[in-house]
């Protein structure tokens, strides 16, 4: 029988299996071979693909080489959102592995953040996480937790510790009995079709008569269109971690459980393949 | 209570009175047990040491002047073996030379006072801190104190102005505040971060206000052992109410008793508001997380608090924590609670009735003097906001935190200032009473099936590729003694270390290193954790052992023995060695639904995930081979089906119901789910004989022949047992009653207990005759255990023996025959058994001549059942209409044997006799079920379980190993056949020290290879 807390490891361990290859355009002394790896759904592109890199940079120039970056079927791809959301939004049912193009030139800047160093990820990690607590706890965890803390779950998400991130992280997951939920679930919502980034407000796990609020309650209210209406075909998937979880799943538990590692409920919808 | 005794001054030698004492060195050596090392200061300035302090000469024998380089004014003692004190003149001066072999010491060491100008006053020691005040009442931590160099490297300066500081458990630091003359307390002392970070007062109650106590909770033995948390709700009287209160007192207890073992859990409630309002907590099992503690911020801070506007807190604004801390220096003396809830404070009120009927009975013997000796009590209440009003602020002079263990990694709530934190309750998972699959909600068991699915789409056909991160080495270090491998054995001092890595194939993998000394020379022991079958816990009164098995250490008899120092320590290895062991094997979860189950002679649960190879013919895996990973609780037997139906019987025959989860026990975090696991209790008896020789003079005597067994003795009178010197099987286990005799004996017993015999050792009767000139008498004394584990009480009846119907069921809500025998030889049918209801709903009674002892039910239904006088029966007509079938068939025992236990599988039946023989029924039919004789197997089997595929497993005594026999072995019988269910030969697989194995639920069919006739007749 499966318990909860192997959803938190099945969510941590989740894995895509992707080819990397280098862009036709590139200058290179001799062929270069595809590159496969099983990426970190929690993680992030820039963060895990330092083999990529070196791989790449053997066939070539280091002048040639500029900063290294990703596309997938000319979309370029967004390090700062998780590998899992990436792989959702852009190419759930597609064939595996997922064929990824790697550039070194021509950085798309008006698409894409520049990202140096891992210490670029790490900010963004951590003011993620503080961004959630502070819609949690009005970042009375957070703010509790000391440098060392912050640490740790930076350390834990970077080498892929399980253990050592949910020791911190579970601190980040408490709430009280009498409240029922944390004040505001940290979710985005992504779509394809849209130019906003992404869909972000204000929503309470449970409602003023007291009733936990679901996943449905908060489509309904941040992007009814995803909802299927009645007598007419599903057109939207609302995948999460690669699955799609009943409407009626309590939000509050689809945070503590299926949230990312910046705590963060990262919801995607797409439509349904039409094939 | 223990009474203190003074101890006489010897005038010769020590003319002068105390004025300083301290008491440590319990964690430089087990041996021997209970050994101290008590400082004391006189009033000339002279140093002297208590010789001779153990268990059994808790007084000491002696005291020794110790040559000093000056005159001293203070003294502190650590745990383990540091000892400072303070000179006259403002120095201070460390013992060095401390051991094992010197617990006393070899000489001093000066160290100058912090501060140049101002002389230190004094000073307190831990295991590895060293803190100090000067004259100016300023506060020093000493860096780099540690066993190797006790004097330590430098002085830091800390924050904060005291009159008196005190390191107790732990390192954990209490002072009295200059300004205030307040209780402080140094919070976030860790073993990393030994200085800590801030001071926070605790509002500290004086005595006369303890009768408010709402609520308490008590560790024993504060090296390692638990706590219990007891929920009460206001005032004795409501202990009603907070039975009825189920749920609350149950999450609370589940809580108090998975949470490690120091960290401290309690229930709120509030004395003024109408209405107490108990917080059902959610828990988990996570030692970090399950603080829920219903306090705030004490003290000054709290006052101010209580007026402003705090919604938060304001619910139980009148409840503080106060801890108490009246142990005198170290943990000599123990004082418990005087509050006005008369439960006894070891005992969490899981079940209330039996902890105010043992109050009863043992009356006077709150005093618990027996598990307190060594290591200490610290009694925390939760009382009322002091009656004598904010302003009136106690002035203290003096605290001692020698009994007071606070765990280091844990933080505590209760000293926190935030707001929240007091009410921040785990939210992992909620308390879900769910047992079975089919009471999970839809959306989650989506959400599951989902997963699953997605690693089969994503993961499972790209396991050969790299991983993106690549996972290094990790090591846990750590000191053990171990059981050497050579004569003459004994314990020797150990470096244990455990190094993990990422295997092949992405699992984690470890070698476990013992490193050791031999003549001098540095070798070392491993153990690849991929090959380690089994870890054992073998707690008993005196040292905290676990064996390490693989294959070739079964074949041996021989595991690798660990001892660690304490409890705790022993929990965490086996923990993480556990955990280890089950990724390297690529095992998490509950158990499966075929998994065989076994117990051991201590009550420890462990189960094996069969594989099909495990029953093939002619190669099946080796039984040695098979890997036992333990499973939180404790039980004398176990039942179980291959539809995941799962019963226990514990000590104490109550009957348990397996709730799906794993873990419980010393299992925490991650090793151990988060629901399904509850607070189990047993209960079981020691027995002591007292024994007499009949002479002409007096009649019978407590003076025996010079050649006579002890006179208070165990059963076989080679050991000596006093009602005094016996103690509980280990530490785990706390007596809950005094000594009572025992006329429950075979063979009867007079009026006031006795047995009478012509001699020792011989049969005995329960009547005087003229050729009996010895007598005994068996007394009696109960103990408790509890723990925790994926169990579920099912009550009311106690029960001896129970045996489920072992085929597949054909659906979930297919109705499972269940026979039982209860406590008092009754033999019962239990109605409404199904997958999903596994408890079931009632009990039909099966009428009988005379009370049964036990009963099997095979595949085909069919029941057989072993009476007390040790015949066999056959129940006819067992059917799914006719549940508990129309009569009993008697069958004959074999010739001169008395049966003792029956299993009935596919068709075999088996039976063990109370000669340890093992019997076959042949000419079982199904025409004629009863079969026609019984055939003898082997002998050596103390028990039997009958697959529902036939295959025969036993528990067997004296199995010959390499090195050692071994009594309570696992055995596997090869080469049974649907044509030859008698077998052929034995395979042994872990023991010795078992005493019951199931295989009813493995109905897994091996791998059918093609006979040799079939592989002929293709070619």
């Amino acid at each position: 029988m499966a318990d909860d807390k192997d959803v938190l490891r099945d969510v941590w361990f989740g894995r895509i299996p992707t080819c990397f290859n280098l862009n036709q355009d590139e200058v290179t002394e001799r062929e270069a071979e595809p590159y496969y790896l099983l990426l970190p759904r929690v993680s992030y592109l820039t963060l895990v693909t330092d083999k990529v890199k070196k791989h790449f940079h053997k066939v070539m120039k280091a002048e040639d080489a500029e900063e290294m970056w990703f596309e997938y079927e000319g979309t370029p791809l967004k390090w700062h959102y998780p590998i899992g959301v990436l792989f959702d939004l852009h190419a759930s049912n597609t064939v595996l592995p997922w064929s990824i193009t790697v550039h070194f030139k021509n950085f798309p800047d008006r698409d894409l953040l520049h990202c140096q160093s891992n210490s670029v990820i790490e900010a963004h990690f951590m003011s993620s996480i503080k961004e959630a607590d502070a819609l949690k706890h009005k970042s009375q965890v957070v703010n509790d937790m000391q440098k060392k803390d912050h640490k740790q779950l930076w350390m834990g998400l970077q080498n892929d510790k399980f253990d050592q991130f949910w020791a911190m992280n579970r601190k980040l997951m408490e709430y009280s009995t009498e409240d029922g939920g944390f004040r505001y679930i940290p979710f985005r919502i992504y779509q394809t079709m849209s130019d906003r980034p992404f869909i972000q407000k204000l929503f309470r796990p449970v409602s003023p008569e007291g009733s936990m609020h679901t996943l449905g309650d908060l489509l309904k209210e941040t992007y009814p269109a995803a909802l299927p209406t009645e007598g007419e075909q599903k057109r939207f998937q609302v995948v999460i971690h690669g699955i799609e979880p009943l409407l009626e799943t309590p939000l509050q538990w689809l945070s503590e459980h299926l949230s990312h590692p910046d705590n963060f409920l990262h919801i995607c919808i797409i439509p349904v393949p039409t094939d | 209570m223990a009474s203190l005794q003074e101890i006489p001054k010897q005038q010769t030698s020590l003319p002068d009175p105390f004025s300083d004492i301290t008491c440590g060195g319990w964690e430089i050596s087990e041996e021997p047990r209970a050994r101290l090392s008590l400082w004391a200061v006189s009033l000339q300035g002279k140093v002297w040491f208590r010789e001779g302090i153990c268990h059994h000469n808790p007084e000491g024998s002696s005291w020794e002047e110790v040559p000093l380089p000056g005159e001293v004014v203070q003294i502190s003692c650590g745990p383990g073996d540091l000892v400072w004190a303070v000179l006259w003149e403002g120095q201070l001066i460390v013992r060095e030379g401390i051991g094992r072999d010197c617990p006393k010491g070899t000489s001093w060491a000066v160290v100058d006072s912090p501060s140049p100008d101002v002389g230190a006053i004094h000073a307190a020691v831990g295991v590895n801190v060293v803190w100090a005040l000067t004259k100016d009442n300023k506060v020093w931590f000493r860096r780099g104190v540690n066993s190797h160099n006790p004097c330590g490297s430098g002085w830091i300066s800390m924050i904060g102005e005291m009159i008196m500081i005190n390191v107790g458990l732990n390192d954990q630091v209490l002072a009295i505040s200059c300004e205030d003359r307040a209780v402080c307390f140094r919070q976030g002392v860790t073993s990393s971060e030994l200085s800590g970070k801030t001071w926070r007062v605790i509002n500290v109650p004086r005595d006369g206000d303890r009768s408010h106590s709402s609520a308490s909770a008590s560790s024993l033995q504060s090296a390692g052992c638990y706590f219990c948390g007891e929920v009460q709700v206001q005032t004795v009287s409501s202990d009603v109410e907070s039975d009825t209160d189920k749920a609350s007192t149950d999450g609370a207890n589940c809580l108090a008793t998975s949470t490690s073992p120091e960290s401290f859990v309690d229930a709120p409630s509030d004395q003024l508001s109408e209405t107490p309002k108990p917080l059902i907590p959610k828990v988990t099992s996570d030692s970090f997380i399950s603080e829920l503690v219903s306090d705030r911020e004490t003290g000054k801070i709290s006052r101010e608090v209580c007026g402003s506007a705090a919604p938060a807190v304001l619910e139980e604004g009148t409840v503080t924590e106060d801890r108490e801390v009246r142990a005198p220096s170290g943990a000599l003396a123990v004082s418990l609670s005087q509050s006005g809830a008369p439960l006894d404070p070891q005992w969490s009120n899981v079940d209330l009735e039996e902890a105010q009927g043992q109050q009863a009975q043992t009356g006077a013997a709150l005093d618990s003097a027996d598990t307190c000796s060594l290591s200490s009590v610290a009694t925390y209440t939760l009382a009322m906001e002091d009656p004598y009003g904010a302003d009136e602020h106690p002035l203290w002079a003096w605290v001692s935190g020698g009994g007071c263990s606070v765990d280091s990694h844990s933080q505590l709530n209760w000293f926190n200032s935030s707001m929240n934190a007091s009410l921040l309750v785990q939210s992992v998972q909620s308390m879900s009473l769910s047992i079975t699959p089919a009471q999970t909600a839809a959306w989650k068991r989506q959400i599951f099936e989902q997963l699953n699915e997605r690693t089969k789409r994503e993961l499972d056909n790209f396991r050969h590729y790299e991983q993106a991160i690549e996972q290094s080495v990790w090591m846990k270090k750590g000191t053990m003694q171990w059981w050497r491998d050579w004569k003459p054995h004994k314990w020797m001092d150990v470096h244990f270390a455990l190094e993990q890595f990422s295997g092949p194939e992405g699992n984690k993998d470890g070698i476990l290193f013992i490193y050791y000394n031999f003549y001098e020379e540095k070798k070392y022991l491993h153990a690849f954790i991929n090959e380690v079958t089994i870890l054992v816990p073998v707690l008993n009164d005196y040292k905290h052992t676990f064996a390490i098995y693989t294959p070739e250490r079964t074949k041996q008899r021989w595991p690798i023995r660990v001892s660690a120092a304490t409890e705790l320590e022993m929990h965490d290895w086996l923990a993480l060695l556990s955990v280890s062991c089950c990724d390297s094997r690529g095992i998490q979860g509950p158990p499966s639904k075929q998994a065989i189950w076994s117990i051991t002679c201590k009550g420890d649960i462990f189960v094996s995930e069969p594989s099909p190879a495990l029953e093939e013919m002619p190669y099946p895996t080796p039984c040695d081979q098979m890997f036992w990973r333990q499973v939180g609780g404790h039980l004398r037997m176990i039942e179980c089906n291959s539809v995941g139906i799962v019963w226990g019987i514990g000590y104490d025959h109550t009957a348990w119901i397996y709730t799906g989860g794993y873990g419980g026990g010393f299992f925490q975090g991650l090793a151990s789910s988060t629901d399904n696991i509850y607070t189990q209790v047993d209960v079981k008896s020691v027995y002591i004989y007292e024994n007499h020789r009949w002479n002409p003079v007096t009649g019978y005597t407590n003076r025996g022949l010079p050649t006579d067994r002890y006179m208070w003795s165990d059963a076989s009178g080679l050991h000596e047992c006093t009602k005094t010197n016996t103690k509980p099987p280990s530490p785990q286990w706390t007596w809950v009653s005094d000594w009572a005799v025992d006329y429950s004996v075979s063979g009867g017993t007079d009026r006031e207990g006795w047995q009478y015999a012509a001699d020792f050792p011989a049969s005995y009767h329960g009547y005087k005759t003229m050729k009996d000139f010895v007598r005994r008498r068996r007394w009696a004394r109960k103990c408790k255990l509890a723990t925790t584990g994926p169990w579920q009480e099912i009550p009311p009846i106690p029960l001896s023996d129970v045996s489920i119907l072992p085929c597949a069921a054909q659906s979930s809500v297919d109705v499972v025959p269940l026979w039982a025998i209860s406590n008092k030889g009754d033999v019962l049918c239990r109605l409404g058994v199904t997958a999903l209801t596994p408890a079931g709903s009632s009990w039909l009674h099966v009428g009988t001549d005379q009370p049964f002892k036990s009963v099997s039910i095979g595949a085909a239904s069919h029941v057989w059942a072993i009476a007390r006088d040790g015949s066999a029966f056959y129940r006819g007509s067992v059917s799914s209409q006719d549940p508990a079938g129309d009569c009993w068939y008697h069958i004959p025992s074999p010739s001169k044997q008395k049966l003792k236990q029956v299993s009935v599988g596919r068709t075999s039946v088996y039976t063990v006799d109370e000669n340890s023989n093992l019997w076959y029924r042949q000419g079982v039919t199904p025409s004629y079920p009863q079969g026609s004789a019984w055939e003898h197997i082997s002998n050596n089997v103390r028990k039997v379980s009958i697959g529902p595929l036939d295959q025969v497993w036993i528990i067997a005594d004296k199995v010959q190993g390499s090195r050692s026999l071994s009594c309570g072995t696992v055995c596997h019988r090869l080469g049974v056949q649907p044509k030859e269910p008698k077998g052929q030969s034995w395979d042994y697989g872990i023991g010795g020290g078992w005493d019951h194995v199931t295989v009813r639920g493995n109905s897994m069919e091996p791998p059918r290879l093609p006979s040799l006739t079939e592989l002929s007749a293709q070619m």
